[in-house]
């Protein structure tokens, strides 16, 4: 636990302050170097051939003719991947089997989804590669396939794995099924409470799946040597993450592989897991030379991790005068063809931002024949919390009380008991709803087929294993390291924790992200943790150097410890001894090192506990052209409680960013299939993702109600912006048109579909 | 994959005409190499035209304006006349893609990919445009309503190239408008496209009309009914409400993921009300 | 089939160099003459990543032919600072906080360079549109547009 003397009182006061971020330079020049962005020489170039059928059992698969073609130096099929057994192990903040892990990275018994890796090639060029693709022949048996998660939940559906029994329910079943588990929660008496209810509202929700869009595909460049050391550089959320896959997948020990995570364009929760990274090391194992893989876009929508798409059904009930006395909710939620879906935390998160006695919701967890889901931001909150919203916005109308009023009058605060299991420590809910409230947004009066709509949102956050180390330069600059890669503005937030905290100037610190050789095991950046978790653990590791700092002070100036302390940036003697010494700043250690001691540094590991929840409210108004069904948003108002904002600039970044991601989620985005099982949209023209002209400036607020648990008070921030987005939506339509859409996304077709059965398309 | 940038258009006539395997023309290449990406096309043959002068260029023809096959979306824009005659051909060429693609996307390519929601082919229907093709048998004119036969399909025989389009004379009082629906503000293909061109008479009614609608058919239409519809009016709304209907009577649209047949009906009769009106305040203010 | 023989400017270098037809001018940027700031985010014209000047024209790298800039200028991120002074909307960037992964920043700069050049004094809605085509994941373009109106506005005044 940190000393009290941090924030401020060493001299410096960068945090909260909107310094220039240490690695911008080479972002705004172009020189930084992202993961298709490495090479190295004699590289060949790798690439995968995927099922085009979204269910077969693979029969046979001949690569000889392959083989045969020159330039290729190495072809893999499932055979080079010894089987795994059965083994949950965490992935980003979800859980995954090894079992499944390899065989979503190269397809065993069954290609699963269209877009499954059959098997891959490293040839001397992309043309020689692409070309060896076509002469591998697979035969399949093409079975019939299932997406829809209610249709897979069937007992007649096509059945993916025959060895998948839903877990979670009791009896034990004794056929296998789609459903691979249930989860329920359960807070009070959920019959009790609707029994005490004036008002009750169900209804049932649908959402389509959606990508979480990064810009840049996955890349991965890896080498192997003779005795099994592995190089790989990749564009990771988590590169310990990978190097664990990877040594699992491919035999070897972890300790011989050495991952580097390049600068990533957008990860989302996308890149917590591998895809080409054990390919690239196979093939390079194989062919004995490096291998670069970089997916294309197509690949990417098809064959990486979109999240899923769900099917929810919600009951709340509430007293005349607004108390919510019950709610339930049933979840449906598609994992993709292997299970796993965040269908947990959306239960979790479901009812949390609310105070009440009777809570009761049920969770699915359903593979279909679609790639295999992985997180995106705040996984499964955003879905559940979306039904959530949006009922308790008919409530609000039901009653005649103002949407913000109601949400106030049932907040979550400290002290609540959360229906997951916690009592909530100090939380900003209401902070948020009352910042809104006092907007000039909120009190702008709106036209015709204009609609205003509020949502609140909550998300845990998570801390973890965390390493992190600093270490002072001989002429007095700090070196700090860490281990979660720099998703958004990350070095820029440690290195002014690192500069506050020992006193140095900001600019004499220089952060990098270390590779898996450098650093103990770091859990990866996701559960808006990488911020909250190094800044803790660099705090732990500046205390070392302080202290390190103290105890040669003594020796020097013949001092006992409580005669010395370190404060603004020097170690300073105290009392009797301040008549004999000076202080001494770190640079002026620095400078006598090697005679006091050796290299001073300090290598803060922690497993960081506390992280605090993060809540935030959302404010939308919009329009609607009733003639078409197109939607434009007129202004958009995030609060949302930072905890304490290292870097405002940044902090107000995510809540915009997160707020697009989910205006995209609410009006356009989601995968459509065929019948046939493709996917129709696997590109950026056809998925529609919010361009600029699309939005209007995000007016961002950041409150701040600090985490105690925190030295600076910080709460991870990075993932409750995309939760409130989705419900505030649904509820300006309402307001603007009189309808309640239960469907997203709420694209024109479906608009104009719904205004014209209920004769309002016209002008 | 061969790449040839002829300088003449005899020699591009004769590239094309000779070529054996699958040859294709290359002006901005804003479908083109989006299609060889996409393994849907993979050409033995490249023809640039973009050195043929003739194709590059805008010049005033016989009180008219003929448009090189290869001017860019862009240039068009930046041309400080032609907007003012015809405003809906203009901003129908830059509503094709981005910024980025209006830099080099062309009527030409826009019209030779094939497509029915081309963007620039209702406005140039609309305005009556004559695309001229240079071909092994020497040259030809065809109004670009019969240059697209369907998805892909093009009128165009062996070795024949478009080398321009021309734009007949403006009588006074007259202008055109493009509007298309897009459910994001940019970077969509059409869900449906509308241009309309229009000439008003004295005293202010519409004396001639033109309606063509992408995205709706096979090909882009002209619609020679929903031009009935108005001519004659001022565009009230009983010429408004026939108007509609005239357009939605002649869609045959599909149902796909961009689009359902019902909406695209619907919201075919919408644009073509909208386009009109604006093309009508622009030819009485201009 | 022989590989094209290319003479063009980059950044105001002569260069040249090789290349196979189905080459866009993208992969010669990135693999022959390893300038990596112009990125690949989807090959297909609809993300701006990849975004260079053409002849002083802005478009999308990878919807031209690298056998087609034979005796053009081409400029790209990598021209955009001069020596050690970046440029304005390089400098405004970093100040606004106008990137988070910064995967789309090149691209953005390009595009927004190109505007102030054509247009010194755009609106908000001006600078939308005309970035409409450079696709940002993180950002939700606030930052970016009011960076860019920013610089417009300091460059109007200077």
């Amino acid at each position: 636990m940190a000393e009290a003397a941090t924030n401020g009182t060493n001299g410096q006061s960068y945090v909260g302050t909107r310094t220039i971020r240490p690695d911008g330079v080479d972002k705004v020049t172009g020189r930084a170097r992202f993961g298709a962005d490495f090479n190295l020489p004699g590289q060949l170039i790798g690439r995968v051939l995927r099922s085009p059928h979204p269910h077969a059992r693979i029969v046979s698969i001949d690569t000889s003719r392959a083989e045969a073609l020159p330039g290729v130096k190495a072809v893999i099929t499932r055979d080079d991947f010894g089987d795994q057994p059965s083994e949950f192990v965490p992935a980003g903040e979800m859980m995954m089997n090894y079992k499944d892990v390899v065989r979503n990275v190269m397809a065993r018994e069954k290609a699963l989804y269209e877009g499954h890796p059959v098997a891959a090639v490293a040839a001397t060029s992309a043309a020689i590669a692409r070309h060896a693709l076509k002469l591998i022949d697979v035969t399949y048996e093409v079975l019939p396939h299932v997406i829809d998660v209610v249709e897979a939940m069937r007992p007649d559906a096509p059945l993916l794995h025959d060895d998948l029994f839903t877990a979670g329910v009791e009896p034990k079943p004794d056929k296998p099924s789609n459903i691979a588990k249930r989860v329920e929660i359960v807070l009070g008496d959920i019959e009790a409470g609707f029994a005490k209810a004036d008002v009750i509202v169900e209804r049932e929700f649908k959402t389509a799946p959606v990508h979480q869009g990064y810009i840049e595909p996955h890349a991965a460049l890896a080498t192997v040597s003779e005795d099994g050391s592995t190089e790989l550089w990749c564009t990771t959320q988590g590169h310990y993450i990978v190097r664990a896959h990877c040594a699992r997948l491919l035999g070897l020990d972890i300790g011989k592989v050495r991952v580097t995570a390049t600068e990533i364009g957008g990860g989302f929760g996308g890149k917590t897991v591998v895809y080409l990274e054990p390919l690239a090391i196979a093939l390079s194992r194989k062919a004995r030379r490096p291998v670069k893989m970089v997916m294309s876009r197509e690949e990417v929508f098809k064959a990486s991790g979109p999240t899923s798409g769900a099917t929810v059904h919600v009951k709340m009930g509430a007293t005349k005068d607004g108390r919510f006395v019950a709610g339930f909710a049933e979840l449906k939620y598609q994992a993709g063809a292997f299970q796993g879906s965040p269908v947990q935390p959306g239960v979790m998160c479901a009812y949390a931002p609310y105070d009440m006695e009777n809570v009761k919701v049920i969770g699915y967890d359903v593979v279909s024949n679609r790639p295999k889901v992985a997180a995106y931001r705040a996984p499964g909150a955003p879905i559940s919390e979306f039904a959530v919203e949006s009922v308790v916005d008919e409530l609000a109308k039901k009653l005649g009380l103002d949407p913000i009023e109601l949400r106030l009058m049932n907040a979550a605060r400290e002290g609540t008991k959360a229906a997951y299991g916690p009592k909530l420590g100090p939380i900003g809910l209401e902070e948020t709803l009352n910042a809104v409230k006092k907007t000039e947004h909120w009190n702008t009066p709106l036209r015709k087929w204009q609609g205003r709509g509020v949502a609140s949102g909550f998300w845990f956050n998570i801390g973890g294993e965390t390493c992190a180390s600093l270490t002072v330069n001989e002429d007095g600059t700090v070196s700090l390291m860490a281990g979660t890669p720099d998703i958004g503005g990350l070095r820029a937030s440690l290195s002014m924790v690192a500069a506050d905290e020992l006193g140095v100037p900001y600019d004499k610190v220089r952060p990098i992200i270390g590779d898996t050789g450098s650093l103990g095991f770091n859990f990866l950046t996701g559960g808006s943790r990488s911020a909250f978790s190094g800044s803790m653990a660099l705090v732990e590791a500046a205390r070392q150097i302080k202290a390190d700092l103290c105890a040669r002070a003594c020796k020097l100036w013949d001092a006992k410890p409580d005669q010395v302390e370190f404060s603004h940036g020097a170690v300073r003697p105290l009392g009797a001894v301040a008549e004999k010494a000076k202080p001494m700043t770190i640079a002026d250690f620095a400078k006598i090192a090697g005679k006091t001691g050796g290299p001073i540094g300090g290598y803060g590991r922690i497993n960081a506990q506390g992280a605090g929840p993060s809540l935030g409210t959302h404010l939308v108004d919009l329009e609607v052209d009733p003639e078409t069904g197109r939607v434009t948003i007129l202004r958009y108002t995030v609060a949302q409680d930072a905890g304490r904002a290292l870097h405002p600039a940044y902090v107000e970044g995510q809540f915009q960013g997160g707020a697009v991601q989910g205006i995209g989620w609410a009006l356009n985005e989601e995968y459509i299939y065929g019948a046939d099982g493709k996917l129709q949209n696997a590109g950026f023209l056809d998925y529609r993702m919010p361009v600029a002209s699309d939005v209007p400036m995000i007016d961002a607020i950041v409150v701040e109600v600090a985490n105690p648990r925190h030295p600076y008070g910080v709460r991870g921030v990075g993932e409750t912006p995309i939760v409130p987005p989705l419900g505030a939506i649904a509820n300006a339509m309402e307001n603007a048109t009189g309808i309640r859409f239960t469907e997203l996304p709420m694209s024109p077709p479906k608009v104009l579909k719904a205004l014209r059965e209920r004769g309002l398309g016209r002008v | 994959m061969r790449y040839e940038a002829p300088e003449t258009l005899g020699a591009a006539v004769a590239l094309l005409a000779g070529a054996t395997g699958d040859a294709r023309v290359l002006a901005g290449g804003t479908d083109l190499l989006v299609q060889m990406r996409a393994d849907v096309v993979e050409p033995e043959l490249i023809i640039d035209i973009k050195r043929i002068a003739e194709t590059r260029t805008v010049t005033e023809d016989r009180g008219g304006w003929r448009i090189g096959a290869a001017v860019t979306g862009a240039e068009l824009k930046e041309h400080p006349r032609l907007k003012q005659v015809w405003p809906g051909v203009v901003e129908a060429a830059n509503l094709i893609g981005s910024t980025q693609v209006q830099g080099r996307a062309t009527l030409g390519g826009n019209l030779c990919n094939g497509s029915p929601a081309a963007d620039s082919v209702p406005a140039l229907i609309a305005a009556a445009a004559i695309a001229t093709l240079a071909g092994p048998q020497g040259r030809r004119d065809l109004p670009v309503e019969d240059v697209m036969l369907g998805p892909r399909q093009l009128a165009l025989g062996k070795g024949e190239i478009v080398v321009s389009f021309w734009l007949p004379p403006r009588p006074p009082r007259s202008s055109d408008a493009y509007l298309r629906f897009i459910p994001r503000t940019e970077m969509d293909i059409a869900v449906v496209g509308a241009g309309v061109s229009v000439t008003v008479d004295g005293a202010g009614a519409i004396a001639a009309a033109r309606v063509s609608l992408g995205a709706v058919a096979p090909r882009v239409l002209l619609v020679p009914e929903a031009a009935q519809a108005i001519v004659g009016s001022r565009l009230d709304r009983a010429a408004q409400d026939r108007l509609e209907a005239a357009a939605r009577a002649a869609c045959r649209p599909i149902d796909d993921k961009r689009g359902t047949t019902e909406f695209r009906i619907q919201v075919a009769g919408v644009l073509a009300r909208r386009a009109a009106l604006i093309a009508l305040d622009r030819a009485r203010t201009s | 089939m022989a590989k094209h023989h290319i003479e063009a400017t980059v950044n105001g270098d002569a260069v040249e160099f090789l290349c196979e037809t189905e080459e866009t001018l993208l992969d010669v940027l990135r693999d022959t003459l390893h300038l990596t700031g112009s990125k690949e985010g989807c090959g297909s014209g609809d993300c701006g990543a990849c975004s260079v000047t053409l002849d002083g024209r802005l478009v999308c790298s990878c919807l031209v032919l690298g056998c087609e800039v034979g005796g053009h200028r081409i400029e790209t991120i990598e021209g955009m600072a001069k020596g050690e002074a970046l440029h304005p909307l390089q400098q405004r960037f970093l100040e606004n906080a106008a990137l988070q992964c910064g995967i789309c920043t090149p691209g953005f700069l390009v595009a927004s360079k190109a505007l102030l050049e054509k247009k010194p004094d755009p609106t908000e809605t001006e600078i939308r549109y005309w970035l409409a085509g450079n696709l940002c994941r993180c950002t939700g373009y606030d930052k970016i547009v009011s960076a860019v109106m920013d610089v417009a506005a300091a460059m109007r005044k200077g």
